[in-house]
């Protein structure tokens, strides 16, 4: 270090000796060091010495741009950042700037995450300032882009009532919740969950309590799963049209990338295995490592479900690229259609001889199909037993609280309320999903083929005025500022066809449909009269 | 880098030395390389340069290839070179495409990749192996007085007769049908977009109870709230928010063994101990601080934050007014966080005054934006299980990112509302904490007394469940091998879980934390004689 600073004194000195004894001057000082060089292995040293210096410079520079940066990091240099010539102690350095303000930094999460806002989150919190109310507030907006069921809420609400009153109180008591809890969920609670999973996704299929480890909700069960599953900078292949919040959950806190497959409204959005294959081999061109596979099935935002050909062909690909396969079945109990829904834990039961089953992963909650969105109710369910330890880990930062716990089994363990409820929740998801596809298509919207989940998944791409996501973008400006209606527009799930919108049919019951239509129809009529 | 990069760097001769004439001797030319190039004008800037550009080039070259290989065989971590974690690439550098999923095509038994994250989980600390066994065979009076006694770090039962009588009035059948949307509800549907972060009325209520909890010596806005599902997410929500992977935190030791999955696990975040001593009962030294500060800042660690317990868990002993003020100069000198725990603040029973945090920042002008003070709802009120947590920040840009990251951690409705009920009846909680003070200072005292009888001393401590005992007498030698052994002793012979210090990371081996808070009086006895017959045991 010390000669890297002052270089000159030390050429200096050192060509002066060697001056008197050389004969040709003008090289001495052409040459930098070559009194020295000139005798034997000057070539040696030659290059040797300005390499030395170089590297000792490179040194210093390194050394004093990490000072640097630890002093003032990321925030705009302070004047006192002018570095002093001599390696002073950095907290000298912060003490003369003491009482000006600088600010502590933030990790690269925080301040990615505080201002990053797709149109779906900006759609949430306008329509939750300005909520539409029949009598208090009907100028307001009318929320369609949430994904929440109210339609059978007066179920729930009665069987909470009766409990209450009935013989609840005693569930309630703290003291016989033990010292320790474990996080992943009570047994009494697994054992209730497995039996309404499985009637739920079909009486054939066996859920076992040991593979099972539940979580706040599904939302903190996919983040934690992307823990387990991948690195930092590794991927999953998703399909899109997309759930939105998959880029929080899988991208904000794992790290994890997500690589779209897109599917395309000429087959109904649903997934083709070409698609997939490219995408996969694209990434890997591009160097990425891809971990596993994201899919939903009843499709969030589509509404459309996986053939068991599809899941089939999926846990082929996922076999043959050694990948996992992570399906989440949130909306299974949310169906309406007629198309059949097949869960891979079916698939797995019927053929576990030929399947390795240990990279399958499901994912469930109640808060689509009890409409408990509020409960923070979720499930992982995996055969992979590594997995499974460390998911039960990580469960200690999304546990379900103990009275919820206890609300819920009683909850579940009711068989007939869980019937009824089944029963007439689909039929009135039915009557709604009809009734609203058929007035939207008088005004000349399109709906995707569905059978499953919450959704419309609604073609306006007639409406926008340049096919593009600004297109896109600016008519649901119009919905949201004309018609006053928050629904989500399909750049949020990364549809890659522009003009599609999901909206939420599960929280306006059959009376309000005519109203949100009229709403619709305004922004239908100015569409058309300025085109 | 491009070449004109390159020419800054050359350590600059002397000026005086330049407009040396042009000639030389024949023999010069092989000696000194490139001279022929160099000889004419500009040669002594040439001369060096030159040399210096292949030396650069040549360094880039060797980078370049060691990544190579490195992200081929498991490379390090994109974030930092300080922490290596086993197999994450640089996506963006492995020029060659195959070579990574190969590799697992060519073991055919391969089971699918887990992250390094998911493996690395796989050990259990002490303190956690305990818990599990003491959960397999609890402890009772009556039906299993051959059971373990759990008395590892953990929950305050003191006080739950009086939260369940209040239960019992407040929450039978006539009140809950008048309400029908108690359950939570009503807080989702077409109107309600549920706030991930906790609704308004638990904050409100919150912030009432804080201030409460602290006799009112300060103040909380619920605006800078955001509610987790327990402490343990609300830690690391913090250290996502203020620190990123690789980078450290201060945290004082003995500290709480649950920082270490807090802090560390998810976020990759480290913890850099300050090892505080018994001969100080354990205070927090600035001396430490700064040592540690400095000798992790010289091996090129970036420190972050300081996170403190207070009162601390498990000691137990409080922060003075001072030392705080001390501590937010520190913070202000190096510019970085600090992460203040008082999870324990309504659980004070000693005769020194808990300061909080917050009260310090609202009598003076410190800078407010880089401290974060973390609370749990759970254990001042006696309502295990319930898992909430609070994050209370004064920095915007925390809260911001704070509240999104909070949907992977939110309170579920019904909690919601039995806290905000019962939380809103100030009366009933004022009541609470008093007596709350008075047994856990009842329990505390007998404890001490208790352990004193086999010559077992504890440290001073003025809040809290635990007592912070000294049972190195008890050790057949002095070290963390012979406290993990009396460890084992105690939990497999004596049927006492307990937590060692070294699951802590207390840098004396031989303290033991024992929740006193789990038990009832007559259990005092039983825990004395079973201790005492290990005792014996060892001499």
């Amino acid at each position: 270090m010390t000669r890297t600073r002052n270089p000159d004194s030390e050429s200096e000195s050192e060509s002066k000796p060697s001056s008197s004894s050389s004969s040709s001057t003008g090289m001495k000082l052409i040459v930098p060091l070559q009194g020295v060089v000139q005798g034997r292995g000057g070539i040696l040293l030659g290059s040797l010495i300005p390499c030395a210096l170089f590297y000792f410079l490179q040194l210093y520079l390194k050394k004093r741009r990490r000072s640097n940066h630890n002093n003032h990091s990321s925030n705009p240099p302070s004047p006192s950042s002018s570095f002093p010539e001599l390696p002073r102690t950095p907290s000298r350095s912060n003490l003369s700037s003491r009482g000006s303000i600088t600010r502590a930094r933030l990790s690269r999460l925080a301040s990615t995450i505080s201002d990053d806002d797709s149109a779906y989150y900006v759609g949430l919190n306008r329509a939750s300032r300005d909520p539409y109310h029949k009598f208090s507030n009907p100028d307001g907006i009318i929320q369609l882009g949430l994904s929440d069921n109210t339609l059978s809420l007066d179920l729930i609400g009665d069987w909470m009532q009766k409990w209450g009153s009935g013989g609840g109180d005693d569930d309630l008591s703290i003291n016989g919740i033990a010292t320790y809890q474990a996080f992943d969920g009570v047994d009494e609670l697994k054992l209730a969950m497995a039996d309404f999973m499985r009637q739920v996704m079909g009486r054939s299929v066996h859920f076992d309590t040991s593979n099972m480890v539940l979580t706040a909700g599904a939302t903190p069960a996919i983040e934690i799963l992307s823990f387990c599953l991948a690195d930092p900078g590794n991927a999953f292949l998703v399909p899109t049209p997309y759930y939105p919040g998959f880029d929080r959950d899988v991208r904000w806190r794992p790290g994890v990338d997500l690589i779209p497959v897109h599917c395309r409204s000429a087959d109904n959005f649903n997934l083709s295995m070409t698609a997939l294959e490219q995408a996969y081999a694209q990434a890997r061109k591009r160097g990425v490592k891809v971990r596993g596979i994201l899919v939903s099935n009843p499709s969030n935002p589509v509404g459309n479900m996986l053939t068991q050909d599809m899941l089939y062909n999926l846990i082929d690909f996922a076999e043959d690229k050694n990948i996992h396969l992570i399906v989440d079945e949130v909306f299974a109990g949310s169906r309406y259609g007629s198309e059949k829904f097949v869960s891979v834990a079916e698939i797995l039961d019927s053929d576990s001889e030929y399947i390795d089953n240990r990279r399958i992963h499901i994912i469930y909650g109640l808060s689509k199909d009890l409409a408990l969105a509020g409960f923070r109710v979720g499930v992982i369910y995996s055969f992979d037993r590594n997995v499974l330890a460390a998911a039960r880990k990580l469960c200690r930062f999304s546990s379900i609280s103990a009275p919820t716990q206890r609300l819920v089994t009683s909850m579940l363990s009711d068989k007939r309320f869980i019937q009824d409820y089944f029963e007439t929740n689909r039929n009135r998801m039915r009557q709604v999903h009809d009734e609203f596809v058929d007035a939207l298509s008088k005004l000349g919207i399109k709906c995707a083929k569905s059978s499953g989940g919450m959704f419309c998944w609604a073609d306006m791409s007639g409406l926008i005025k340049p096919y593009s996501e600004k297109g896109e973008l600016e008519l649901w400006e119009k919905f949201m500022s004309i018609a006053k209606i928050n629904i989500t527009p399909g750049s949020a799930c990364h549809c890659i066809e522009p003009g599609w919108f999901r909206i939420c049919f599960t929280t306006m019951s059959l009376e309000e449909i005519p109203l949100v239509i009229e709403r619709i129809r305004r922004v239908v009529e100015v569409c058309k009269s300025s085109s | 880098m491009t070449r004109k990069d390159n020419k800054k760097p050359p350590p600059p001769p002397p000026p005086s030395s330049i407009g040396g004439g042009g000639g030389g001797g024949t023999a010069m030319r092989v000696i000194v390389p490139l001279q022929g190039v160099v000889q004419g004008r500009g040669g002594l800037f040439l001369g060096s340069v030159i040399p210096c550009a292949l030396y650069y080039l040549f360094q880039l070259y060797v980078k370049t290839r060691t990544r190579h290989r490195s992200s081929n065989s498991p490379p390090t971590s994109p974030h930092s070179n300080s922490t290596p974690s086993p197999s994450q690439n640089l996506p963006e550098l492995s020029v060659l495409p195959r070579s990574l999923s190969r590799t697992h095509l060519t073991s055919p038994t391969a089971s699918a990749f887990l992250s390094g994250r998911a493996a690395s989980l796989a050990t259990d600390s002490p303190h956690f192996a305990g818990l599990y066994k003491a959960a397999e065979n609890p402890y009772h009076r009556v039906d299993n007085p051959e059971g373990v006694i759990h008395l590892a770090l953990g929950d305050n039962k003191i006080c739950v007769d009086l939260v369940e009588d209040w239960m019992e009035k407040n929450l039978s059948g006539a009140v809950l049908e008048e309400r029908g949307d108690f359950w939570g509800i009503g807080i989702t549907g077409i109107s309600g977009f549920q706030p991930l972060d906790g609704v308004m009325e638990l904050k409100v209520a919150v912030a009432s109870f804080m201030s409460q909890a602290v006799d009112n010596s300060a103040f909380f806005n619920p605006s800078q709230m955001v509610l987790t599902s327990g402490v343990d997410p609300a830690i690391e929500i913090l250290s996502f928010c203020l620190a990123d992977y690789g980078n450290a935190f201060l945290v004082p030791t003995p500290h709480s063994p649950s920082f270490d999955g807090a802090a560390k696990w998810r976020t990759g975040v480290e913890i850099v101990p300050v090892p505080c001593r018994s001969a100080d009962n354990f205070n927090l030294s600035i001396a430490a601080l700064e040592q540690a500060f400095n000798q992790a800042k010289k091996r090129g660690q970036r420190i972050r934050g300081i996170i403190i317990t207070n009162p601390s868990n498990p000691v137990g002993n409080l922060l003075s007014h001072e030392t705080l003020c001390t501590l937010l100069d520190f913070a202000r000198e190096k510019n970085i966080h600090i992460i203040s725990n008082e999870i324990f603040a309504g659980s004070t029973y000693g005769n020194e005054e808990f300061v909080s945090m917050a009260e310090i920042l609202e009598a003076e002008d410190h800078d407010r934006e880089r401290v974060h003070i973390v609370y749990g709802l759970s254990d001042d009120i006696c309502v295990p299980g319930y898992k909430t947590g609070v994050i209370y920040s004064y920095n915007k840009n925390v809260l911001a990112a704070a509240r999104k990251l909070a949907r992977l951690a939110s309170v579920s409705a019904p909690t919601q509302q039995l806290l905000t009920s019962m939380l809103s009846d100030a009366r009933f909680m004022q009541k609470f904490i008093e007596i709350n003070r008075l047994r856990l200072q009842k329990m505390y005292q007998a404890f001490v007394e208790g352990l004193k009888q086999l010559g077992i001393e504890c440290a001073r401590s003025e809040g809290g469940f635990h007592c912070w005992a000294d049972m190195s007498s008890l050790m057949r030698s002095y070290s963390e091998k012979a406290e993990l052994e009396l460890w084992d002793r105690l939990l497999n012979v004596a049927k006492i879980n307990v937590t060692p210090g070294t699951s802590c990371h207390c840098i004396e081996p031989g303290w033991f934390g024992f929740c006193f808070a789990l038990l009832t009086e007559k259990d005092i006895p039983v825990v004395v004689e079973r201790i005492r017959s290990v005792s014996e045991a060892t001499k």
